[in-house]
C-alpha cells in the first residue's frame, strides 16, 4: 500500500471508531458525565469546603485536574478495550486483517479512536467543572502533551486487555481489579505529601500518580513530582506498550490460529 | 503464465496438536473456477485461513500470482476477496457502511467505494437494503453481503467458503449466475461446498482433501469421467411383475426391483443407454420416468472419502 492508501485506511478506522462510540453516546459520555459531577459534588464541594487548602489551591481546585484525567484514562481504556474484543468476538476483525494494510496502521487507528472518546469525555468533564470552580491552565504545552500521552498509554493498554480476553468478563477484570484502585491511588483526590513516608515511597510505583501530578502541573502549576520524571515514565510506557502491542499484532497473538 | 494460486507442501499443525494439513500441493490457474471439496474437518477452512492469512502455517509455502506471503504479504492479500463460512461483519453497522469500509482498508477512497458498492449492491439485489442494520437481513441477504463486500476492492482471486449454505434455491441459483458471470470476466474463483451439484455445475477443476491430505486434483470432467458406473431410478406405469427377471448379467448391468412400479438398474460405462432402452423394449415394459439416483460428483465424492478408491 502506498501512503495515500495507508491515509485512506487509516481514516477509515478512525471513522469507524469514532462513529462507533458516538452512535452509542448514551452508554459512552453520559455515565462519566454522571460520575465525575458526584464527585465535584461530594469531595469537592460538600467535603472539600470543609477542609484547608492543597498547596495554595481549594480542595475543589485540587481535585479538578486529576478528575478530568481519570475520566480520560478510564474512556480511552474503554473504548479500545470494548471495541477491539467486540471485533475479535464478532470475527470482524477479519475484514482488516484480511486486507493488506499493516499491522501498526491497525493499532494506532484503534488507538486514536481511544484517545478521540477520552477527549471527547475529558472536555465534557472539563465543562462540567466549571459549573463549581474556575478552570485554571498553568501550561498549554504540558496539559496538552500529558492529556494526549494519558489517552494513547491507556489506549494501548486496553489494546492489550483485548487482545488477551477470552470472555467478556476478562475485559472488566483489569480496570475492576487494577485500574480503578491505581488511579484512586494515583493522588487525584490528595497529594502524596499527605502520607507517611513509606506510602509515599509505594506511591512511587504507581504510573497513574506522574500522570495527574504532570496533569496538575499543566493546570495549577503545582505537582509532587518532577515533571522531567513523569514525562519520561509516561513516554517510556508508550514506548514499551505500543512496541509490545505491535508484537502481538505481528505474531498473530489471540486473533490468529 | 503465474499461477493465480500455488501452494507447495503446506503443514498446519494447531496448538492443541491437530494436523489439519499434512503437506498439501495445489496450483490454480487464472482464470479457473476451482472447486476445493473434502468432508467436514477435511482441512479446506484451514487452507483456506492460511491463504487469507487468518490462520499461521506451520511451514509450506503460499504465492498469490506469485507473491509469497512470507516475503509479500500486503501485495499478496490485495489480491484476495474472502468469502468465509461464518457471517463475519458487524451486526449493528448499516450494510452501505460495512462495504464502504471495507473498500477503505484496501485504501480505496470513499467515493470510488459508493460507486463500488453501489454497483455490486445493486447486482445483488441489495441496493433497497443500504441502510439496513446487517442484523436485520435474513441468511440469504447476508451471504450476498459478503460476497459484494469481497468484491468492493475487485480482487483477481475471490475465495468462497461454502458461499449458498442455508440458501434458498432460488437465491443459490441466481447466485451461481453472478459467480459464473464473474469468472467469465476474469477473476479465478476458489469454492467450497457441500452442495456437490453446485461444484460440478460451476467449477472447471476440483481438489477433494480427505484427512489433511489432497487425495484427487484434475479436470472436474476428467474426474467425471472416472465413474464406472451409473445407477438410474425408473418408474413404469403398469405393475412390473415378474419383467425383470433374469435381467441383470454380467456385462455390466444390475437390475433391482424396488417396488411393483420402480427399480433400479445400474449400468457401467460399456452399457449404452440404448442397450437399456432396448432391452427394456424387449421386455416390453412402458417407462412412466427416469432420473439418476445420484449426483454423479457426489457418488465419486463418496467413493473417493469412504472407500479411498474409484
Amino acid at each position: 500500500m502506498n501512503l495515500n492508501q495507508q491515509f485512506t485506511a487509516f481514516k477509515t478506522i478512525v471513522t469507524k471508531e469514532i462513529l462507533r462510540f458516538a452512535r452509542i453516546w448514551v452508554q459512552t459520555v453520559v455515565p462519566p458525565v454522571i460520575t465525575t459531577g458526584l464527585y465535584f459534588v461530594i469531595f469537592g464541594q460538600l467535603i472539600g469546603s470543609q477542609l484547608s487548602d492543597i498547596a495554595g489551591y481549594s480542595y475543589m481546585d485540587y481535585i479538578v485536574p486529576g478528575i478530568i484525567l481519570m475520566s480520560i484514562i478510564n474512556n480511552a481504556y474503554a473504548n479500545v478495550v470494548a471495541s477491539f474484543y467486540m471485533s475479535k468476538f464478532s470475527h470482524f476483525i477479519e475484514e482488516m486483517l484480511v486486507s493488506p494494510m499493516p499491522n501498526y496502521l491497525i493499532l494506532v487507528g484503534y488507538v486514536i479512536g481511544g484517545v478521540a472518546r477520552g477527549l471527547t469525555v475529558g472536555l465534557v468533564v472539563a465543562f462540567i467543572s466549571t459549573f463549581f470552580t474556575e478552570i485554571n491552565i498553568h501550561s498549554y504545552f504540558v496539559l496538552f502533551s500529558v492529556v494526549i500521552l494519558t489517552a494513547v498509554l491507556f489506549s494501548l493498554g486496553g489494546f492489550i486487555n483485548a487482545i488477551y480476553a477470552n470472555s467478556f468478563d476478562d475485559i472488566s477484570i483489569i480496570p475492576t481489579f487494577v485500574l480503578i484502585p491505581l488511579t484512586y491511588l494515583g493522588g487525584i483526590f490528595y497529594s502524596i505529601d499527605m502520607l507517611p513516608a513509606f506510602w509515599q515511597n509505594v506511591s512511587l510505583v504507581n504510573p497513574i500518580l506522574y500522570m495527574v501530578n504532570a496533569m496538575r502541573y499543566g493546570m495549577l502549576g503545582v505537582s509532587d513530582i518532577d515533571l522531567t520524571i513523569a514525562f519520561s515514565i509516561i513516554i517510556l510506557f508508550v514506548v514499551v506498550l505500543f512496541s509490545f502491542c505491535l508484537y502481538l499484532l505481528n505474531t498473530g497473538k489471540g486473533i490468529r490460529s | 503464465m503465474t499461477n493465480a494460486l500455488e501452494i507447495r507442501d503446506l503443514h498446519k499443525t494447531y496448538k492443541n496438536g491437530v494436523q489439519a494439513l499434512c503437506g498439501i500441493s495445489l496450483d490454480v490457474k487464472q482464470g479457473d473456477f476451482f472447486a476445493l471439496l473434502g468432508p467436514n474437518g477435511a482441512g479446506k477452512s484451514t487452507a483456506i485461513g492460511i491463504i487469507t492469512s487468518l490462520v499461521n502455517k506451520t511451514s509450506g509455502t503460499v504465492k498469490i500470482y506469485g507473491y509469497d506471503l512470507d516475503g509479500e504479504l500486503e501485495k499478496a492479500k490485495s489480491y484476495i476477496g474472502l468469502v468465509p463460512q461464518e457471517f463475519n461483519f458487524n451486526q449493528f453497522e448499516p450494510i452501505i457502511e460495512i462495504v464502504v469500509n471495507q473498500a477503505g482498508f484496501y485504501g480505496i477512497n470513499r467515493k470510488i467505494a459508493y460507486q463500488r458498492a453501489e454497483k455490486y449492491l445493486k447486482q445483488l439485489g441489495l441496493w433497497d437494503k443500504r441502510l439496513t442494520m446487517a442484523r436485520e437481513l435474513s441468511g440469504g441477504m447476508k451471504r450476498r453481503l459478503m460476497i459484494v463486500r469481497a468484491l468492493v476492492h475487485e480482487p483477481r482471486i475471490l475465495i468462497l467458503d461454502e458461499p449458498t449454505a442455508g440458501v434458498d434455491i432460488e437465491i443459490r441459483r441466481s447466485m451461481w449466475k453472478f459467480l459464473k458471470e464473474i469468472n467469465k470476466q476474469g477473476t479465478t474463483i476458489i469454492l467450497t461446498t457441500h452442495y456437490l451439484e453446485e461444484a460440478e455445475s460451476l467449477c472447471k477443476n476440483i481438489a477433494i482433501i480427505n484427512k489433511g491430505v489432497v487425495i484427487e486434483n484434475t479436470g472436474m470432467q476428467t474426474l467425471l469421467a472416472k465413474l464406472h458406473v451409473e445407477t438410474f431410478i425408473l418408474n413404469t406405469e403398469e405393475d412390473l411383475q415378474n419383467k425383470l427377471q433374469g435381467w441383470s448379467d454380467d456385462k455390466g448391468c444390475q437390475v433391482k426391483k424396488i417396488d411393483d412400479s420402480t427399480f433400479e438398474v445400474e449400468i457401467s460405462r460399456e452399457y449404452s443407454l440404448n442397450d437399456l432402452f432396448s432391452e427394456l423394449d424387449k421386455r416390453n415394459i412402458n417407462i412412466s420416468s427416469f432420473r439418476s439416483k445420484s449426483n454423479r460428483l457426489e457418488e465419486l465424492f463418496v467413493r473417493l472419502v469412504e472407500e479411498g478408491t474409484l
